[in-house]
């Protein structure tokens, strides 16, 4: 391969190439680490875009894959059947379990909703109440169950592609990358598309984004920051319940302690870095687990060449630090500024009528 | 709230009753300042008995989940098992003073953040970076005179934790990127950057673990105790120091008029970027101290990873505290004889250890639901609280700088 061997720009040709040939392994993983953090960042957009912040998508996350995997493991204890034929290899007790998350989603969402909005404390306090909370309260739930050991509902299944599509050629693998996924990753195609368009082209969006921006005007036209806030603020916690589902019944099969680690922050800098857009904030999610699947892959089967020598020269650790540092980078301004609604953070007291 | 209860008045006083007015209005100021301080620590007291008592609801709910059959005198076991973990003996107060020391320390660290209304999330990574800091410095003067390799490795913590305070400081000041996102990815880079240097190149040669050098002479002398080691002194040092800077030096009193009002701060010619640089680095520079302590006092070198939850332990003594250094030094009193006494609570009742955690949840929840402690304890309105924090977060979305 010529190109290999122009000099700086040859090593863009190498580093393609190796990107390529890692990808058939790599790729179907993407989207299956990618779906937490994006449901994470759905979940702080529904916050921030009307004027909330959320660090507490952690703890959101994290409650939610634990009550998920309780109820899904109650179910079991209660005789409902695992297993069978169903799509994706569906039962009662993982159905209860996701519903059941998505309703915890949205009662914590609920807690962060009141504090902020009806009793006005600082919000950023608030987001560290859940996480604290949620950490302590399921790890010390979690070991006072597990001496039980009660029973596993196993986990959802990928989808099977029909084999005439996977073989197609150039385009089948992609396909199948994409779609041979379990339903809550699968289902993050759907909601980050739907949210884009709700956010930019309805009349809910539109409001939303007014009371992110200027409640004050947003008021005057006729909007009720207060009820449209509380709205939000809830249903975002489904997205961060489906995330914590996706943990724990996706991946897992069972709960353990701070399994989120860390993603309701990466989801955080997903948000940041896809500067508050549903898009913005996948293609950060995916983006970030590049970088983490690219580090797995130089660890067990690193590029030959030139390329190679470089990269085994940079410490591993930086593929993991780099989300976070890009995510500093861009709201420093450095590239590409990215700013935040300009109400988040404030809380909103509506004017006393004479 | 006070009102001028205690203020001399300026009307002449016959001789002889001179010397009972003056005690009166002494009695009186004593009075008043005795008011003043139960308005203070009133909601926080209140805040740890409400959480307190939710928490012996969680034990009591969590039997349920098991099946056992309800006790109720569990919560009140779990709580004096721990109460008498942490201070029913020696080795336990002392226990409970260790744990308290780092707290105080990073507590701080977050506390004079909330004065100059600044929210420093980053106390976890500051401490980190302190702690590989001092970790590498007092691995390489392990054989060198204790006073040296002391004094240097100490040093050498604080330093590194003053230059990760000061990076998102520098960020606010120049950029205007909001310290609370700025600090919470910090401490995920923090990790990493420890992980590379505890795994490679400080790595302990010939060691099974990914740990550095023991810091030998480095280590900090224990006094008294089973590990009552000097960096209490540290702590307790600190506390006093904070307060004078605070309140007495003029860096203080800019410090919090810029946390009060940024703008009247400009008018009034101070320069509030350059304070916000200022403030972070020596937040960070107490955060790093926390952790040399950790490092050079408890645990002698540093492993990747680090487990430790400094951070967030920190948001709560500085909260539960009001960002005062002596409500701070109290706060992280009360968690350090958690985190001390919650072993035994383990032994003598079997309730899992991360109920402290949960307790912790709960009390910045009343804390914040302020109200609530009010209503309950029948507490009028008094505006004691941190003022400073509402600025902090406002100015989340605002296109700064």
């Amino acid at each position: 391969m010529f190109l290999y061997d122009i000099p700086l720009l040859g090593l863009l040709f190498q580093f393609g190439g190796y990107v390529i040939s890692i990808l058939p392994t790599t790729g179907p993983i993407f989207l299956f680490a990618a779906a937490p953090i994006a449901l994470g960042s759905l979940c702080g957009l529904m916050n921030e875009r009307s004027g909330i912040v959320n660090i507490g998508i952690e703890g959101m996350m994290l409650t939610s894959a634990f009550v998920s995997a309780y109820a899904a493991s109650l179910m079991v204890a209660s005789g409902a059947t695992v297993g069978g034929d169903a799509p994706f290899g569906a039962s009662t007790p993982l159905i209860v379990g996701v519903l059941a998350a998505m309703i915890a989603g949205m009662l914590v969402s609920s807690l962060h909703a009141w504090l902020t909005i009806t009793i006005r404390t600082d919000q950023i306090i608030s987001g560290t109440i859940i996480n604290i909370t949620a950490l302590g309260l399921t790890s010390y739930l979690n070991q006072i169950l597990s001496k039980a050991s009660p029973p596993n509902a196993g986990t959802f299944q990928p989808f099977i592609v029909p084999a005439d599509i996977v073989e197609l050629p150039v385009i089948g693998w992609f396909i199948n990358a994409i779609l041979n996924q379990r339903p809550i990753t699968l289902s993050i195609i759907v909601l980050v598309i739907a949210m884009q368009i709700l956010l930019f082209r309805s009349r809910w969006g539109l409001r939303t984004r007014a009371v992110g921006e200027h409640p004050k005007a947003a008021e005057t036209v006729g909007i009720d920051v207060i009820r449209l806030r509380y709205r939000n603020v809830i249903l975002g916690g489904i997205f961060a319940g489906l995330a914590g589902a996706s943990l724990a019944l996706e991946s897992a099969g069972s709960f353990q302690n701070n399994m989120t680690v860390g993603r309701g922050f990466i989801a955080l800098a997903a948000l940041i870095f896809g500067r508050w857009t549903p898009l913005g904030a996948f293609g950060a999610a995916i983006l970030f687990t590049a970088s983490e699947a690219l580090e797995r892959s130089i660890r067990f089967v690193p590029p030959p060449g030139q390329l190679g020598e470089i990269m085994i020269g940079i410490p591993l650790q930086v593929y993991g630090a780099l989300p976070y540092l890009i995510t500093i980078v861009v709201l420093a301004g450095f590239v590409g500024r990215s700013t935040a609604p300009a109400a988040v953070g404030q809380p909103y007291e509506r004017e006393r009528r004479h | 709230m006070t009102g001028p209860a205690g203020e001399p008045t300026n009307q002449p006083v016959p001789p002889a009753e001179e010397a009972e007015a003056v005690e009166a209005a002494d009695g009186a100021r004593a009075a008043s300042a005795l008011r003043r301080a139960w308005a203070l620590v009133v909601v926080p007291l209140g805040a740890v008995i409400l959480a307190m008592l939710v928490g012996s609801i969680v034990i009591l709910a969590s039997q349920v989940f098991i099946g056992v059959e309800i006790d109720p005198t569990l919560p009140l076991v779990a709580y004096w098992a721990m109460i008498s973990g942490g201070l029913g003996s020696f080795n336990g107060i002392v226990e409970t003073m260790v744990q308290a020391t780092p707290l105080v320390l990073a507590g701080l660290a977050v506390g004079v953040g909330f004065k100059a209304g600044l929210f420093n999330i980053g106390a976890q990574g500051q401490f980190l970076m302190g702690a590989l800091a001092a970790a590498y410095v007092g691995g390489q003067l392990r054989d060198q005179p204790a006073l040296v390799a002391v004094s240097l490795a100490v040093a050498a913590g604080a330093f590194g934790g003053l230059v990760y305070g000061f990076i998102p400081g520098a960020l606010k000041a120049l950029t205007g990127a909001h310290e609370v996102v700025t600090t919470i990815m910090l401490n995920f880079v923090a990790i990493s950057i420890s992980s590379y240097f505890v795994s490679g190149p400080l790595r302990a040669p010939r060691s099974p673990f990914a740990q550095t050098l023991d810091v030998g002479n480095a280590e900090l002398i224990v006094l008294f105790g089973r590990n009552g080691h000097v960096g209490i002194f540290f702590a307790l040092l600190a506390v006093p120091i904070i307060w004078w800077l605070l309140w007495r030096a003029k860096l203080g009193f800019e410090i919090r008029t810029v946390g009060a009002n940024p703008d009247a701060a400009r008018f009034a010619g101070m320069r509030p970027r350059r304070l916000i640089a200022l403030t972070m680095a020596l937040c960070g520079m107490l955060a790093g101290l926390a952790g040399s302590g950790e490092i050079l006092g408890r645990v002698g070198h540093l492993t990747a990873p680090y487990a430790t939850n400094v951070g967030f332990d920190a948001i709560t003594v500085a909260l539960l505290g009001r960002a005062n250094p002596v409500g701070i030094l109290f706060s992280a009193l009360l968690l350090g004889m958690m985190k001390a006494g919650a072993g035994q609570m383990q032994i003598q009742a079997g309730i899992p250890v991360e109920i402290v955690d949960v307790i912790q949840g709960l009390i910045l929840l009343f804390l914040a639901a302020e109200i609530i402690v009010r209503r309950l304890f029948r507490i009028r309105e008094a505006r004691v609280g941190l003022e400073e924090l509402a600025t902090v977060t406002r100015s989340y979305g605002e296109r700064s700088a």
